[in-house]
């Protein structure tokens, strides 16, 4: 076990556990933003540099600071460890940083954008972002591509999480689409065009963070905002049936996996739950789904995580005031 | 003329077959190595010798190796990186032409000291006829018993393989380079691991530049204490550089570190002094990466005192008023040259070789090309200068590997030094943006 300090507040996590997921045991908006890592994909992570955090101190034995800020979702914590995050000035500023260069080759095209109200980039670029850019230059962008039948790659607004690749590779045996190019001229295709064809293609959307892969079945018929999402489950052979219906009305409109509070999917669904099953006969209902922190869809019954009682008096004075301000429904103990 | 510890024997006829390479004296290293000493006593004269890393970042080579994890019955690797691509960079790629058996001699004498069996020459892509000079080379290691099973009757293995890259510069950063090797998409690699700990095919490898190999080589034989004898301080030991630009001799340069930059340019044994009669504008002293520095920095400190070439000297005053020593690109520039022209094309350089991992380095790099694009061609503003410095501010230090920090430094220190220069280019911008314009102004010299 290491024992470390995450701005301010204490934690004990087992060894080699990431400074980001220590981070969300403690949890609330202390947690740095995550664009690219997605827990469940291995060697996912240190890419989009959202999560960069300064190490005040390496270890107990060595208690240096890091020469750089370092990508908290990528570093493993040592024993000592003196974290900071939102309490650092140069890790805010250069997240606002990070949000700019994200944005500079992303079109902003939220008002026609499936993606918009659970959108990763969309959240993180409100809560770290400026209203204004300093770039002027022509944008970067690419003719929209059908990969099959059911999924439309928008490279356009990709942000090169790599989170869709790691996905293909990890859970099924054929990935036939990677990243082409280098550079910002880098994109996400499938060399010699071709179908991503498998039972377990449409992750790839779920895993997502941005607007880039989106369901065919699904795409411009309802601005998330306006569904209601209802958990339910069927009896698969290929998964385990377990998913969120996206409900208008009495019409489902979507199907995806259910995703903890971080946007993580828990656990993969097959393409015959995701895009064939859309009739409320097809499933069990189990209730209202929990809708996660940041998102739009549940404006009206904002619900913050579950936070444990104990550590709310460790936390910033800022943190508290937040948290005054937008009480949690729920406490744990 | 100072000492030539590796370069004294590169003109003589037929060097690069065996029997001339062996007839002055090549592989004593390798004898001597594997008949008298334990691979331990190999790495301490290494140590000894203050050896620092050749390729850019000028890390104790001996250093590197004790850190070396070596658990039991786990293979070690050791790979020597001859991605060498840094623009103005060249001395790695005439040494393996030259003397392409006095890199396979420091290979296996490194390779014995840190007990790998099998090594790896990764060679840029683009050196396809270097590649062949050394797999003949190494065909004739072979065929003498330098290489292969048990060499020289001592029962070391050791199997040497040389593997082209694509092409791409970042697979010149150690991690990039080793995904490269393992047939996977040249994308560096988050560290932690390190890889000393976990590198090429996650096994414990070591990744070193050609010269630092081909250094091993006059280590070994002359002792460590013989090597750190030669040059100043913590710069020990002969290094090349390839001086390149408005030079009377550009080249190739052994020399004894510690050697004065200003004997460097004007003296007739080494560069011969500026072309066509004119004045040094500006000197780039380690590779396209490192900071610029005007005439007046780069032969004389902000103290006042003779910048010398040695790691300590060329980054005096820090990023302020100093560079670094680099990879040993000396990039020399006349009083004709245009610092934002030259600026925007090394801008071009990393935004075409960005590998597009990251978000500051992907992006970052494409914009600040842009934005200096515009200003050498009259279509700049007063603010873009700021932008500049600002946007290689959001990319230094928050990016996965060096290449950022690569593209970001020469852009911060065009504008530290030369801002007149740019703001010229706004002011006036149709004249600027005339071919073969020169800025009639002088540097800022803090």
């Amino acid at each position: 076990m290491a024992k470390i300090t995450f701005d301010g507040v204490e934690v004990e996590v087992p060894d080699g556990t990431t400074i980001l997921n220590a981070a969300r045991q403690i949890g609330g908006s202390i947690v740095p933003p995550a664009m690219c890592y997605y827990t469940p994909l291995k060697g996912s992570g240190g890419k989009c540099r959202a999560c960069l955090v300064r190490v005040a101190a390496g270890s107990a034995k060595d208690p240096r600071p890091m020469p750089k800020l370092v990508a908290s979702c990528v570093t493993p914590v040592q024993d000592g460890m003196v974290v900071e995050n939102t309490t650092s000035e140069q890790v805010l500023n250069v997240r606002k940083g990070i949000v700019e260069m994200l944005l500079i080759n992303h079109p902003l095209d939220c008002p026609v954008c499936d993606q918009a109200g659970e959108c990763d980039l969309q959240n993180f670029a409100f809560e770290h972002g400026v209203s204004t850019t300093r770039y002027q230059e022509e944008r970067r962008t690419f003719e929209k591509i059908d990969i099959g039948p059911l999924i439309q790659l928008h490279m356009t607004r990709c942000i090169l999480c790599y989170r869709c690749v790691y996905t293909a590779n990890q859970i099924t045996d054929n990935r036939v689409h990677g990243v082409l190019g280098r550079g910002d001229a880098a994109e996400i295709g499938t060399y010699i065009e071709n179908i991503i064809d498998n039972d377990f293609s449409g992750n790839v959307i779920d895993v997502c963070p941005v607007g880039a892969l989106t369901d065919k079945t699904f795409r411009f018929k309802q601005r998330v905002w306006f569904t209601k999402p209802v958990n339910a489950h069927r009896d698969c052979p290929k998964c385990s049936g377990n998913v969120v219906l996206w409900y208008k009305g009495n019409d489902v409109l979507r199907t995806t996996a259910r995703k903890d509070q971080y946007g993580e999917v828990k656990e993969w669904i097959c393409n015959e739950c995701r895009f064939e099953k859309k009739e409320t006969s097809d499933w069990t209902i189990e209730g209202p789904a929990h809708i996660d922190r940041s998102s739009v869809i549940s404006a009206n019954h904002y619900e913050l995580p579950v936070l444990n009682q104990s550590v709310i008096a460790d936390l910033p004075e800022s943190t508290q005031r937040d948290l005054a301000q937008n009480p949690p429904l729920k406490l744990g103990n | 003329m100072g000492r030539k510890l590796l370069t004294e024997h590169i003109n003589v006829e037929g060097i690069d077959t065996f029997e001339v390479y062996r007839k002055h004296g090549g592989y004593r290293s390798v004898e001597k190595a594997i008949k008298t000493m334990t691979p331990d006593e190999v790495v301490e004269e290494v140590k000894k010798s203050g050896l620092r890393g050749r390729g850019g970042a000028g890390f104790p080579t001996g250093m590197k190796w004790s850190f070396l994890a070596k658990p039991e019955g786990v293979p070690r690797y050791l790979v020597c990186n001859a991605d060498e691509s840094e623009p103005g960079t060249f001395k790695d790629r005439q040494l393996m032409a030259k003397l392409p058996h006095l890199l396979i001699e420091g290979m296996i004498t490194s390779s014995y000291a840190l007990g790998a069996n099998t090594s790896y020459i990764y060679i840029r892509g683009e050196l396809l006829y270097v590649l062949r000079i050394l797999e003949k080379a190494i065909a004739e290691a072979y065929a003498n018993g330098f290489l292969g099973k048990n060499i020289l009757g001592s029962g070391y293995d050791l199997d040497l393989h040389v593997h082209p890259g694509g092409g791409a510069y970042i697979c010149g950063e150690e991690t990039a380079l080793l995904e490269s090797l393992e047939g996977k998409r040249g994308n560096p690699r988050n560290k932690p691991p390190f890889p000393a700990v976990q590198g090429l095919y996650a096994r414990p490898t070591v990744v070193n530049n050609v010269e630092s190999i081909a250094a091993v080589v006059p280590i070994v034989n002359d002792g460590g204490d013989e090597y750190a004898k030669i040059g100043v301080g913590r710069s020990t030991g002969t290094k090349l550089f390839s001086a390149c630009g408005h030079l009377n001799k550009p080249g190739i340069y052994e020399i004894e570190l510690g050697l004065p930059v200003e004997e460097f340019i004007y003296s007739d044994e080494y560069c011969g002094g500026i072309w066509k009669g004119r004045d040094l504008k500006a000197v780039v002293a380690g590779g396209s990466s490192v900071p610029i520095l005007p005439k007046e920095l780069i032969l004389k400190t902000a103290a006042g005192e003779n910048r010398l070439m040695t790691y300590e000297s060329l980054s005096d005053g820090g990023f302020v008023t100093g560079t670094m020593l680099g990879s040993g690109g000396f990039i020399a520039m006349d009083e004709t040259t245009c610092i934002v022209r030259n600026t925007w094309n090394f801008s071009r350089f990393y935004h075409h070789e960005s590998c597009g991992q990251c978000s500051p380095c992907r992006e970052g790099t494409g914009w600040l090309e842009k934005v200096l694009h515009r200003l050498e061609h009259g279509h700049g503003h007063m603010e873009d200068i700021d932008l500049l410095v600002s946007v290689a501010k959001q990319i230094e230090g928050n990016t996965i590997c060096p290449l950022g920090e690569a593209a970001a430094w020469p852009v911060a220190a065009a504008v530290r030094h030369f801002r007149d220069e740019f703001e010229w280019h706004v002011t006036h911008a149709k004249q600027a943006a005339q071919p073969g314009a020169v800025f009639p102004g002088a540097a800022v010299l803090v």
